[in-house]
């Protein structure tokens, strides 16, 4: 038995029959970063420590007989842009490095009062910006199932610490797909909430009207008991939404007989690999052998959602990104006076992709541009939405690819034009705050595993999870594992 | 040529709610430097801002005692500038869908009465504070900053441009710090900071329509100096047309010292604020009958309160304009009115008495120790003859220091009138007996002697002899005589 | 296409300082993403309202009361420019 490639329902059957230890199980997790991530390169910071004290906890309370959470004694990683308290919080940017934040991101304080395990903190594009993790200030993150590929991004570090088993789950922000594209790179699965559904208090933001906080897991299952314990309304975040929150796993044996499956022609042909077309044709047909009623649909706003988000991103990063100026925390350049010391200190410590996106939305919030530009795309982005409400009158969800192709190869992504067109599965989704879930669903020509996604109206998370919990007990195609001789 | 000044203000208020705006710490003045802040004023990454609601509620408040329409739909906007002072390179503000907008205030000059359009009322946080390490901000080798006061609730109250002249300017804002005190929202006091007036000023020849040029002052805190610089930046912007210059649309700071204004930056950077919708707040909507709640909550208005004051209570316009300036007052009088019935005798010692010492010693309306039923105990005092109008004097100097009751004062001090007459005969018994001089006196026709004889006796009883027993008791003994 | 002279004042806005061989890149790919941006101008939006908020969230107030605050040592933990308690900056014109 591996314990390191177990899920956390069933390491938390082990854990209650008292087969395996929580310590155990870090301990197992930390050996196996130790001799491992130098070839995938997951983690910023490793928080063994920290990881063994809570285990210990954990084991106390199961020693003393009392009843455990589901994610108590569960090791996993955090994406370094969720702030934790003392440990430190780098965006993986020079910005930020050294930064050890003064407070817990609510995610974090809900899962430690699940008893949950830390490992550490994992890589990602500096500031959540790009598709590959290769924006890192610090190093890249190799896929687990090849090195010459990227685990794609911005969430690289959590994809790949989850792919190459080294922590059983892992919190992640989506902004355009940074969760998704990712996860299915990585052959795992990822979901992105309604926007509202997770606080995002402690998340430090890229854009804040798109980001969202979600989990990246081995099945179905763990993503709904990681969505039970991080959801929920909190006063914190005037954006979360307050409203009933179901158990996410009670759905997952539901039947999807007589489920309305709209395929948008949008997402299918131009620009897309026969590889991972195919495989999306392939779930949809598997759908519809198991009593769903698939058809194809429309979203014909769906090419505009590109040039939409990079105004709106960008616009809003700008502006988010104006507070690292060197007076409170953070990088700091000395110089003769605080203006070219806030030139300095942005200068030194932001990389090119950073700078880009702030050039870019300062541009388009400039007076004279702001109508022509910001406005303009914030029309566009309720055009997409509206796209969006109205097949969600006709189907319960949509297939879609997750990226138009599988993991890039690394050290080839100079164009950042030809990149952002690789978000174009994911991006709009997160302008209209819907859900939107990737399952690995086979491989490509090249052994690459291939992610479909699901999206679903806002808060139908639990649809989505039922439909991706069908596929993965009916086929063998959801749970791939890399190579390991190829891979790590 | 003749010019013609055109003068707009742009006022802050500090709302005197007890956190901050967007995170709940307090407002509280003084405290260590960086001792009121919390993740969020701090602008710590990952933080969010979640509105304080008292915060709405007083700018509404506002906006319905200056007349303005509430906006059913409202929104928050971020402001984009780079400054030490602000911890997240933004000032999340209100843009195109401000709170209030299109009021009025009616003010008086010697010109006569007049209507100043009050164009928008917004809501904001402000800023830290910097210190300069040197003497001011051009001469300073460095700077510390003060996060306590970053997140406190503005609201900013933007004029027309409806001002032609420094007493329109003074008597504008003398209005405005009345009404916006009556409605509790701010103690509205600019020399502490909680009221903060920018100007903006242009010339233009008389008769012109188009405005001229303007330039923005900075750093105005006290209505002299908003004098001040309103004389000297219209002999500065007549400088420049005269000589054939162009004044240049910039934002300038007042130096109170030298009496002068600087430019502080020129108009192409502060208009670059790249203002975009705070993605961190949902909007605000505002139903009727909020709106007609807090209507309802408003106290009468400074006009109004003149008006009653003078109808009903019978008091002279002067005397009515004099109190209803500050809301502090109005509440002394009214509550002093509920247990004393002369206004008028109010009114004086108000004027008199209350206002010579709290300007002689500098002390908050508010915080005064003498209470409103000891001012009218010691006015019931004085009409019912147990104390002279003198000592009377002397018991509120005593009761303003401490607060004490002023019969505990005048037991204390034994400063009872004393009107006994029986007592009285004693001391006029003595007096003419040491006296033989001035009763002769007063007996060969001399009526001057009677004054000086009951001078004696006031001065024997320390002031406190009630003058008109006196008076009669001393005639009949000397007429006796 | 985008002028140095416009990358330039948008640098300056944002506070950063771009080498020459930056100017020149940024240039040239804000133009090229710009052109892609461009491609909205094709769709009518005339009667579309901007969608700020995608969620339809709204009035999120909270209490006038008080909470805890950071200790002064706290707020300065991530700083060693600091001085009496403040934080240091160099001067500001």
């Amino acid at each position: 038995m591996t314990i390191s490639r177990l899920t956390i329902h069933e390491l938390h059957e082990l854990l209650i029959k008292k087969e395996i230890s929580a310590t155990e199980l870090t301990k197992e997790h930390l050996d196996r970063i130790r001799r491992l991530d130098s070839n995938v390169k997951a983690y910023i910071t490793v928080t063994d420590e920290l990881a063994l004290k809570q285990a210990e906890a954990v084991d106390k309370k199961l020693a003393a007989g009392e009843k455990i959470g589901m994610l108590a004694g569960i090791p996993m990683s955090v994406k370094d842009n969720l702030c934790t308290e003392g440990i430190q919080t780098s965006c993986a940017s020079r910005m930020l490095e050294g930064f050890k934040p003064q407070y817990n991101a609510t995610v974090l304080e809900k899962l430690k009062a699940e008893d949950f395990v830390m490992l550490g903190k994992v890589n990602m594009d500096e500031f959540a910006m790009g598709s590959t993790t290769e924006n890192s200030a610090f190093f890249h993150t190799r896929n687990p199932w090849n090195p010459d590929c990227v685990p794609g991004g911005s969430s690289g570090g959590s994809a790949a610490s989850v792919a190459a088993d080294l922590a059983v789950y892992s919190l992640g922000s989506d902004t355009g797909g940074s969760i998704r594209q990712p996860a299915a790179f990585c052959g795992v699965i990822g979901l992105k909430p309604t926007y509202g559904a997770v606080s995002r208090f402690g998340l430090i933001a890229f854009a804040s009207s798109l980001d969202q906080i979600g989990p990246l897991a081995k099945d179905v299952t763990d993503i709904a008991l990681i969505m039970n314990a991080i959801s929920g309304y909190d006063k914190k975040d005037s954006t979360s939404a307050n409203c009933n929150y179901p158990d996410y796993t009670a759905s997952l044996n539901k039947s999807i007989k007589g489920m309305r499956i709209g395929l948008p022609k949008e997402y299918l042909g131009e620009g897309i690999d026969s590889d991972v077309e195919a495989q999306v044709l392939a779930a949809a047909s598997k759908l519809e052998d198991l009593g769903a009623h698939v058809e194809e649909c429309s979203l014909p706003h769906t090419r505009y959602a590109m040039p939409a988000y990079y105004l709106i991103a960008p616009a809003e990063a700008s502006s988010n990104l104006g507070r690292y100026d060197g007076v409170r925390y953070g990088l700091r350049v000395q110089a003769k006076d605080v203006a070219s010391m806030f030139c300095e200190t942005r200068k030194q410590g932001f990389g090119p992709e950073v700078k880009r996106r702030i050039m870019l939305g300062t541009y388009a919030l400039s007076s004279g541009y702001y109508d022509a530009y910001y406005l303009k795309a914030l029309k566009v982005r309720n055009l997409v939405k509206q796209d969006y409400d109205k097949a969600f009158t006709q189907y319960d969800c949509l297939i879609t690819p997750t990226a138009p192709t599988t993991a890039l190869r690394k050290g080839n992504n100079q164009n950042p034009l030809t990149l952002y067109k690789s978000d174009i599965c994911t991006i709009p989704t997160n302008l209209a705050g819907i859900p939107g879930l990737s399952l690995p669903y086979g491989v490509d020509r090249n052994g690459m595993p291939i992610g479909v996604q699901l999206l679903g109206k806002a808060f139908t998370e639990p649809a989505l999870l039922q439909v991706a919990y069908s596929l993965e007990q009916n086929t063998s195609l959801t749970r791939l594992k890399p190579n390991q001789g190829k891979g790590i | 040529m003749d010019y013609e000044v055109v003068i707009g203000c742009e006022v802050h208020v500090e709302l005197k709610t007890k956190t901050k705006i967007f995170c709940s710490c307090p407002t509280d003045f003084g405290g260590e430097p960086n001792t009121h802040v919390c993740p969020v004023c701090l602008g710590l990454p990952g933080t969010l801002p979640v509105l304080n609601k008292k915060v709405l509620e007083y700018a509404i408040k506002a906006g319905l005692a200056l007349n303005c329409e509430i906006a059913q739909f409202s929104k928050f906007d971020r402001k984009n500038y780079f400054y030490p002072d602000l911890t997240k390179a933004y000032q999340i503000s209100q843009f195109d869908l401000p709170i209030c907008k299109n009021g009025y205030i009616d003010i008086e000059t010697d010109k006569g009465k007049k209507r100043i359009g009050i164009t928008r009322i917004h809501m904001e946080e402000d800023a830290g504070k910097l210190v300069h390490q040197g003497n001011t901000i051009t001469t300073s080798a460095g700077s510390l900053v003060d996060y306590n006061r970053a997140g406190v609730p503005l609201i900013e109250i933007v004029s027309e441009p409806d001002m032609r002249s420094a007493e329109e300017v003074v008597e504008f804002l003398n209005s405005l710090k009345a009404i916006i005190e009556y409605t509790g929202v701010s103690d509205a006091r600019m020399e502490q900071g909680s009221l903060r007036c920018d100007v903006n000023l242009s010339l233009r020849p008389v008769g012109q329509i188009e405005f001229g040029t303007r330039a923005e002052i900075k750093n105005l805190n006290s209505f002299r100096s908003v004098e001040r610089v309103i004389q000297y930046e219209i002999d500065r912007q007549v400088d420049i047309l005269e000589s054939g210059g162009k004044v240049i649309q910039e934002t300038r700071t007042w130096d109170e010292s030298k009496g002068r204004t600087y430019s502080l930056r020129s108009k192409e950077d502060s208009d670059e604020y790249r203002y975009f919708p705070e993605p961190d707040l949902p909007p605000v909507i505002v139903m009727e009958d909020y709106i007609e709640k807090l209507r309802a909550e408003l106290p009468e208005m400074p006009k109004e309160k003149r008006r009653r004051m003078i109808e009903k209570d019978g008091l002279p316009e002067y005397d009515a304009g004099i109190i209803t300036a500050s809301k502090a007052l109005v509440d002394f009088y009214d509550a002093v009115h509920t247990h004393y019935g002369d206004a008028k005798k109010i009114s004086n010692w108000i004027m008199g008495e209350l206002l010579a010492k709290v300007n002689a010693e500098g002390i908050e309306l508010n915080a005064l120790k003498i209470q409103p039923e000891q001012m009218a105990a010691l006015l019931k005092l004085v009409d019912s003859g147990e104390i002279s109008g003198k000592i009377a004097k002397k018991v509120f100097a005593e009761m303003f220091e401490t607060g004490n009751n002023p019969g505990d004062i005048i037991k204390k001090q034994g400063l009872m009138q004393i009107s006994d007459e029986t007592a009285l005969k004693t001391m006029i018994e003595q007096v003419v007996e040491t006296n033989p001089k001035s009763v002769e006196d007063y007996k060969a026709g001399k009526t001057k002697a009677l004054g000086f004889l009951v001078g004696q006796i006031m001065k024997q009883s320390r002031g406190q002899a009630n003058p008109a027993v006196i008076n009669r008791l001393l005639v009949e003994k000397l007429n006796s005589m | 296409m985008i002028s140095r002279e416009v990358v330039e004042t948008v640098a300056k806005l944002s506070r950063l300082y771009l080498e020459e061989d930056e100017i020149v890149l940024y240039a040239q790919q804000l133009s090229q993403i710009l052109d892609t941006i461009e491609e909205l101008r094709q769709i009518d939006t005339d009667n579309v309202e901007p969608l700020a908020h995608v969620m339809p969230v709204e009035n999120v107030f909270r209490e006038d009361m008080a909470g805890e605050c950071f200790r002064q040592e706290k707020v300065l933990a991530n700083t060693t420019e600091q001085m009496d308690g403040m934080f240091q900056v160099p001067k500001i014109v």
